[in-house]
């Protein structure tokens, strides 16, 4: 009697102690932003954290999308395209030979510190970026290295290009977020801490960076666009997890998220208190078939694996229908495209009489690489090669899936290990060659040339276009190099996807970028 | 005792040696150049030896290890590659990240757990002790990942009881000076903050405490189950002294050695980083600063870190062994 009493008794005080752990409901929940002055705080989650704030410095998207407001480039890209407009240069000019390229700078922008934007401003930081080490400003050299001969001040707002030789996407280039440009003074001043001091013109100032956590930048009071920025601050958080960030953002903690899971679009479209967002595709996922292993030597053996994969089916299962299939090595979007290629359509009797041309009638075993890592391109990889691995069983190829971690994965692929591999791409500046030429030239073998596919006319007609500023010329090339890469069939391009974003329904204003460097100074949060 | 505690500190020197040398060649063994890692895809080959130079990652691997063993005698940890900054600078906030979620975890687990255990003890075969060492069993089982998440959906999402993620309200965020916010919060008298710090402390300290309370439960049953058959207990028990003081003071104080021997080492496994806790609650801890140099071949960083979470596995460790013979007096050091 007495024991079953104490029993209770301490049953009571547990549940008693597990009450009390979760209570205070009332004051909990998120403060919400908006509501006081101006235009409120939006909290941006995303996957990780960014690598530098200096984009001079650094290749990463996740710093990009941070440093793509606090700087401004000469040129910039369109609201959702690649296209150039006028950004810190007003307006620009190119000699008839195409070596001369002259830019007008906008009057009366000020950098955060106060100093002034000018033409030396300019000159001073290409003068920075070429002095440097080739590592360290890595894009300033793949971009622009051996090309740029001179950059000179003309007068207070007007620089001067001079280039060794053509240089075809320019412009392209000058808009791509490393390129901005930073305050000279601030350079000066903070030496090797500049990158976390970060100074620009853009629309947001930088407040507080706490590594892995958080980075926080506030409203420019001074922003020489009217009325820009409409918000007051914006957070940017790290929250690794696809799942935990979906949930920060019903609770409210967050208004804004990236790296949304495909799966999750259709409960995000059906909330009323969210949105989806699709940022326009810039990439392409694509299985690479090591052009030098193997039955994959043949090209038949080549266009008969085509012909075996249901692109279809990879979009309804693992994209949620937000992806195109992909016939050429590039989005549409991307001047110089193709559409009368066509595609190898999903066929496998097709496949098995091609196959069994190629003296491959009982079938052959590969091994079929699967991403350990997710990536917009790519949701999971490992289901993707499942499918395909599927897909191969049906026409009689054996294929073993085989992942590693990513750093390894990648240098193995580039070794040319993998028989065939799941890989994507997504473009920096919209250029046919940041796809074509990077992915599929000779000369990227050892770097992105991760199938070893070589053809002395594709060479050719790369470099061709790369030594003109005719863009009808260049797209000519292009195009017809596509037919013949289509042919030779170095890759199964897979799916151009959109990636997914979602936020609050109050956010108006929000326009994801292609390249992933999303511009925030139209964004508002209206009840 | 003091002798003892000296000669223990300095058998620690060849554990962290020989530590500080698995690592590195570990960390080596695994494929995958920095160099290429830090440039990204679109590197060249020029552009990566000349970053493997610069780096030292051309010298032979002895000395390689010298100079990293150089620099760790004179306090220096080495220089992070992926942010160019001082280890010894920039690890500190990590620390006090997972020192704290780490703290309340065991607070929870030790609370919760030697409870538990002595209450299932005492009642054995009890209803309550059959519900508590089934708990037990599906606390060590349960994936941390699948219940973080369904921690945040029943308590953040459905109840709204709790936030979801990470350390304070961003839109509030703490001022960090010693970056143990708790303390941060209460030095500068922001007590709505301090509330504020401890709510998104619960759900990752339940998250983290549920294998640890459900060992130290297991444990503290089993042991208790054993001292309270002992004749000490019985004689006790015959003088008429109430259950809840034979229990909670002779048996338990006879119970406690290998307890406390469990306590240790789960704390210092959970200082070891806990990454999947971390990882969903995106909290900033130790775990995933070395995961994710892991996944930038950032060979310092992983190098340091873990030789620095190693050292406080030990040291716990060693705290732990002294408070033997503080706790019971048949144990004596020479």
């Amino acid at each position: 009697m007495k024991k079953k009493y104490g029993l209770l008794l301490i049953a009571f005080v547990l549940l008693l102690s597990l009450g009390m752990a979760g209570c205070g409901k009332s004051s909990s929940g998120g403060t919400e932003g908006g509501g006081n002055s101006g235009g409120g705080t939006l909290v941006f989650a995303r996957g990780g954290d960014s690598e530098s704030l200096d984009p001079a410095v650094t290749t990463e998207g996740e710093s990009f999308k941070v440093t793509e407001n606090i700087y401004e480039t000469l040129i910039n890209f369109g609201e959702q395209d690649t296209e150039i407009e006028p950004g810190l240069a007003e307006s620009w000019k190119e000699s008839d030979d195409g070596l001369k390229h002259t830019l007008k700078l906008k009057k009366g922008v000020k950098f955060h510190d106060g100093t002034d934007f000018n033409a030396e401003a300019v000159v001073f930081n290409f003068e920075r970026w070429k002095a440097g080490n080739k590592e360290r400003f890595y894009y300033y050299n793949s971009q622009f290295g051996d090309v740029m001969k001179e950059v000179k001040a003309v007068d207070e707002h007007t620089v001067e290009f001079t280039l060794n030789r053509v240089l075809a996407p320019f412009y392209k280039n000058l808009a791509m977020s490393p390129f901005a440009i930073a305050s000279p003074e601030a350079i000066k001043k903070h030496g090797d801490k500049f990158a976390e001091n970060p100074t620009g013109t853009g629309p947001f100032k930088f407040k507080e960076w706490k590594r892995n956590d958080k980075v926080t930048i506030v409203k420019n009071e001074n922003y020489w666009k009217k009325g820009l920025p409409k918000l007051d601050s914006v957070i940017f958080r790290v929250i690794p997890e696809n799942s935990a960030r979906l949930n920060a953002l019903n609770t409210g903690e967050v208004d804004l998220i990236d790296g949304v899971n495909f799966s999750d679009v259709d409960s995000i479209k059906k909330n009323d208190k969210l949105q989806a967002f699709f940022r326009p595709s810039l990439n392409v996922a694509y299985l690479g078939l090591n052009n030098e292993r193997g039955p994959l030597k043949d090209k038949k053996v080549r266009q008969a694996l085509n012909y075996a994969v249901d692109k279809k089916a990879l979009i309804d299962a693992f994209y949620a229908g937000a992806a195109e299939a992909a016939v050429n090595p590039m989005p549409e979007t991307v001047a110089g495209y193709n559409d009368a290629v066509k595609d190898y359509e999903y066929d496998p009797e097709k496949a098995k009489q091609l196959l069994k041309e190629a003296g491959y009638e009982k079938g052959f075993e590969i091994e079929l690489w699967a991403m350990p890592v997710a990536r917009p391109y790519m949701p999971d990889g490992k289901k993707v090669a499942e499918a395909i691995q599927s897909n191969f069983e049906k026409v009689g190829v054996k294929s073993k899936i085989v992942s590693f971690e990513w750093p390894t994965y990648l240098e193995k692929a580039r070794k040319g290990e993998a028989d065939t591999f799941l890989l994507g791409w997504t473009g920096d500046n919209g250029d046919a060659d940041n796809f074509l030429y990077v992915l599929l030239d000779e000369d990227s073998i050892g770097s992105n040339n991760y199938t070893y596919y070589k053809n002395p006319k594709v060479h050719e007609l790369f470099t061709k276009a790369q030594s003109t500023n005719d863009q009808s010329e260049r797209e000519k090339l292009y195009k017809e190099a596509q037919e013949i890469i289509k042919d030779d069939a170095p890759w199964i391009p897979l799916v151009h996807s959109k990636p997914a974003l979602a936020g609050k329904a109050e956010i108006k204003g929000f326009k994801p970028h292609p390249t992933g460097s999303d511009l925030l100074s139209n964004v508002e949060m209206k009840k | 005792m003091l002798a003892y505690s000296v000669r223990r500190v300095f058998s620690l020197v060849p554990v962290l040696l020989g530590l500080s040398l698995v690592v590195f060649f570990m960390i080596r063994a695994i494929p995958g150049d920095p160099a290429q890692v830090i440039l990204g895809q679109l590197a060249t080959k020029e552009a990566i030896a000349e970053l493997s130079k610069d780096l030292g990652l051309d010298e032979p691997w002895y000395i390689q290890y010298f100079q990293y063993l150089g620099g760790l005698v004179t306090g220096d940890l080495g220089e992070s590659l992926r942010t160019k900054t001082a280890i010894s600078a920039e690890i500190w906030p990590y620390l006090a990240a997972t020192i704290e979620l780490s703290f309340f975890a065991m607070l929870i687990a030790i609370l919760v757990g030697v409870n538990a255990g002595i209450v299932s003890a005492w009642f054995q075969n009890s209803w309550f002790d059959y519900t508590a060492m089934i708990l037990a069993l599906v606390g060590v089982s349960v994936p941390i990942f699948w219940l973080g998440l369904m921690e945040q959906w029943v308590f953040s999402y459905n109840l709204e009881w709790l936030p979801t993620s990470g350390r304070d309200d961003v839109r509030n965020p703490v001022e960090a000076f010693t970056h143990l916010y708790v303390i941060d919060t209460l030095l500068q008298g922001r007590f709505d903050q301090f509330v504020d710090v401890l709510k998104h402390l619960v759900l990752p300290a339940i998250a983290l405490a549920t294998i640890p309370m459900a060992i130290i439960a297991r444990i503290t049953r089993s042991t208790m189950l054993e001292v309270m058959r002992s004749d000490f207990i019985r004689t006790a028990r015959a003088k008429g002294m109430s259950m809840f003081w034979v229990v909670y003071k002779h048996s338990l104080k006879n119970a406690v050695i290998p307890v406390l021997t469990v306590i240790g080492l789960q704390t210092g496994l959970l200082l070891g980083g806990a990454i999947l806790t971390e990882t969903i609650f995106s909290w900033p801890g130790i775990g995933r600063y070395i995961y994710e140099a892991i996944g930038y071949r950032d060979y310092p960083v992983i190098q340091s870190g873990i030789l620095i979470v190693a050292l406080i596995f030990v040291l716990i460790n060693l705290v732990v062994d002294l408070l033997y013979a503080a706790i019971d007096p048949r144990i004596k050091y020479r």
